[in-house]
């Protein structure tokens, strides 16, 4: 069985999830005889290999080209499905993002393989690996069983931790992309990148997130944003805030969101729906203010302070701050 | 112009799941049904869009057995103008669902295929763009707008990424699939349910279509995951400081 890692690369930055991936790959590898590629795609990512050259992986391989310098899902699903077919994959695997969302399912479909989003557990010994992965907003964990010659996978990065790297280097072997041949339906426009400055909070240590405690956007930044700076924490939101229009979807923290598992989450006036709660209950520590004793947070939050955040928040900064 | 809205039908996310007692599967006895709260997203896009533009027929469908038929009408009550039950034996997976909506998509030739990102039962988030990829058509996936005139070759949308907003064109015809911020779905009014009473609802067999939608994922236990244990209450903002200093570590 070969695997292929498909590496997420963000503003010319290999994402941290990637290492998740790899894991995976090497979990799977530790049960069997088994090999895994790690697949870099972009416009220039030749630099980006020694960062996953020292992962065991029998191959970088480098997908450059112009035409890729943004993640545009039907060219990326192309060249990730012609890899697929080049390096014989048996199993494609992405850390689970919304890059991997995009582009992973339409290279399963080129490839005509079925699909496991969210994979949280391995069992690789057997002869047909199974796999575990969480549905219905994290309160069920599904063992499912994968039929066919491909398989295509994300992975969740809390569920596999980066592995060590050691000495060894993997060659690099560039791949050969027929520009011309690749689709071009979609057209890239612009971006605008939202709370630039913070933290990813799929990648923080410490993630402080607000709910619908809070009445406005200048509020969830003074109170929330000011909090998460003083800790050096990345910011997240609750769904409610962002039906709200008071965040950005991209903090959104929860089933439909990002799924997040740092070593402090700290939710601030959330009352923890269990699609909340399906994004954050891996955190190693959770703490949650909520001026309502019977908040659902406070069932799976280590400490609870039941205050109401315009009250407890400042005062918590100013106690941090000194 | 055709806009077509593919709509699964899930128990209702404010349900309290309970497994069977084998743990094969969920027990769903008693429970209520809704129409995937991103579909009904989708399909309200849909369903502005031809309000505001002559000539525009929107058609929903489900693959499932006569019970999605339910929430069909619910479509229909919506505003769309007509509704089509594939029938399929087995649940299918992500894999099966896009093969059966691509040969449907080539009986139905819409322009546009609007559909929920994800359905909040598998959470897979995947069928959307593997009907993308089976039919070699643009996607925009995670849409929280659409800029788009019937008759206009392209969509414009923005999408929502993990690194924030991303605003893209997709040739026509393309898959788009909705998140949350796209609209807040309209409440099916009491003349809507009597007007979906008298709009067309087709059925066809999968076989008719010439698919095999035998699914490639077989779940062989659910269980429920582990509970957190239950944390303590603190007093005062200076406890949670001393917790919140020694979990920063």
């Amino acid at each position: 069985m070969n695997l292929l890692i498909v590496a997420e690369i963000s503003r010319g930055q290999l994402k941290l999830a990637t290492g998740a991936a790899i894991g995976f790959a090497r979990q799977v590898c530790a049960a069997g005889a088994h090999t895994f590629d790690v697949l870099l795609l972009g416009s220039d990512v030749g630099g980006l290999v020694p960062s996953v050259a020292s992962y065991g992986a029998s191959a970088v391989l480098i997908a450059a080209a112009p035409a890729l310098a943004e993640p545009l899902a039907d060219r990326y699903a192309d060249v990730i499905a012609q890899v697929a077919r080049e390096r014989n994959t048996s199993v494609v695997v992405a850390a689970a993002s919304t890059f991997s969302k995009d582009v992973l399912p339409r290279a399963a479909a080129l490839l005509d393989a079925g699909m496991l989003s969210d994979v949280i557990g391995v069992d690789a010994s057997a002869e047909e690996p199974v796999f575990r992965r969480v549905m219905h907003a994290g309160n069920v964990v599904a063992t499912v069983r994968l039929a066919g010659a491909v398989k295509v996978l994300t992975v969740r990065s809390s569920a596999f931790p980066t592995p060590e790297k050691s000495s060894a280097t993997s060659p690099a072997v560039p791949v050969t992309i027929d520009v011309a041949a690749l689709p071009s339906g979609i057209e890239f426009i612009s971006r605008e990148e939202k709370g630039a400055g913070r933290p990813d909070p799929t990648e923080a240590r410490i993630v402080v997130s607000g709910g619908r405690a809070l009445k406005n956007a200048e509020d969830f930044e003074r109170l929330v944003g000011g909090l998460a700076d003083t800790l050096g924490a990345a910011v997240g939101s609750s769904r409610a805030l962002v039906d709200a229009g008071i965040t950005s979807n991209a903090l959104q923290i929860g089933q439909t969101g990002k799924v997040v598992a740092p070593e402090l989450y700290l939710a601030v006036g959330i009352s923890g729906a269990i699609q909340h709660v399906a994004g954050m209950k891996d955190a190693k520590v959770i703490a949650a203010i909520n001026k309502d004793p019977d908040a659902p947070i406070f069932a799976v939050a280590d400490y609870g302070l039941v205050a109401d955040v315009y009250e407890a928040v400042p005062q918590i900064i100013s106690r941090l701050k000194h | 112009m055709k806009i077509l809205v593919p709509l699964k039908r899930v128990p209702d996310p404010d349900t309290p799941l309970r497994l069977r007692a084998d743990r094969s599967g969920i027990d769903l006895d008693g429970a209520k049904f809704v129409i995937n709260p991103f579909d009904a997203i989708a399909l309200e896009e849909a369903l502005r869009v031809k309000e505001r533009s002559a000539n525009v027929e929107v058609a929903v469908v489900s693959i499932g057995s006569d019970d999605a038929i339910e929430q069909l009408r619910a479509g229909l009550g919506m505003g769309a103008d007509r509704a089509v039950l594939i029938r399929v034996a087995t649940p299918p997976d992500s894999l099966a669902i896009a093969k059966v909506l691509a040969a449907f998509f080539q009986r139905e030739k819409p322009d546009v295929v609007l559909m929920g990102k994800q359905a909040i039962d598998d959470d897979s988030n995947q069928a959307g763009q593997m009907l993308a990829g089976l039919l070699r058509l643009p996607q925009a996936t995670f849409i929280s707008r659409l800029e788009w005139t019937p008759g206009e070759p392209r969509a414009v949308c923005r999408r929502e990424t993990d690194a924030g907003i991303e605003t893209v064109a997709v040739r026509l015809p393309a898959v788009l699939t909705a998140d949350l911020r796209l609209n807040e779905p309209r409440y099916v009014s009491l003349p809507g349910i009597m007007k979906a009473k008298r709009k067309p609802l087709e059925e066809l067999a999968v076989a008719d279509l010439g698919v095999d939608p035998t699914p490639r994922t077989t779940i062989q236990k659910l269980e429920l995951p582990p509970k957190r244990a239950a944390g303590i209450r603190v007093k005062t903002v200076e406890d949670l400081v001393t917790h919140l200093l020694a979990a920063r570590g």
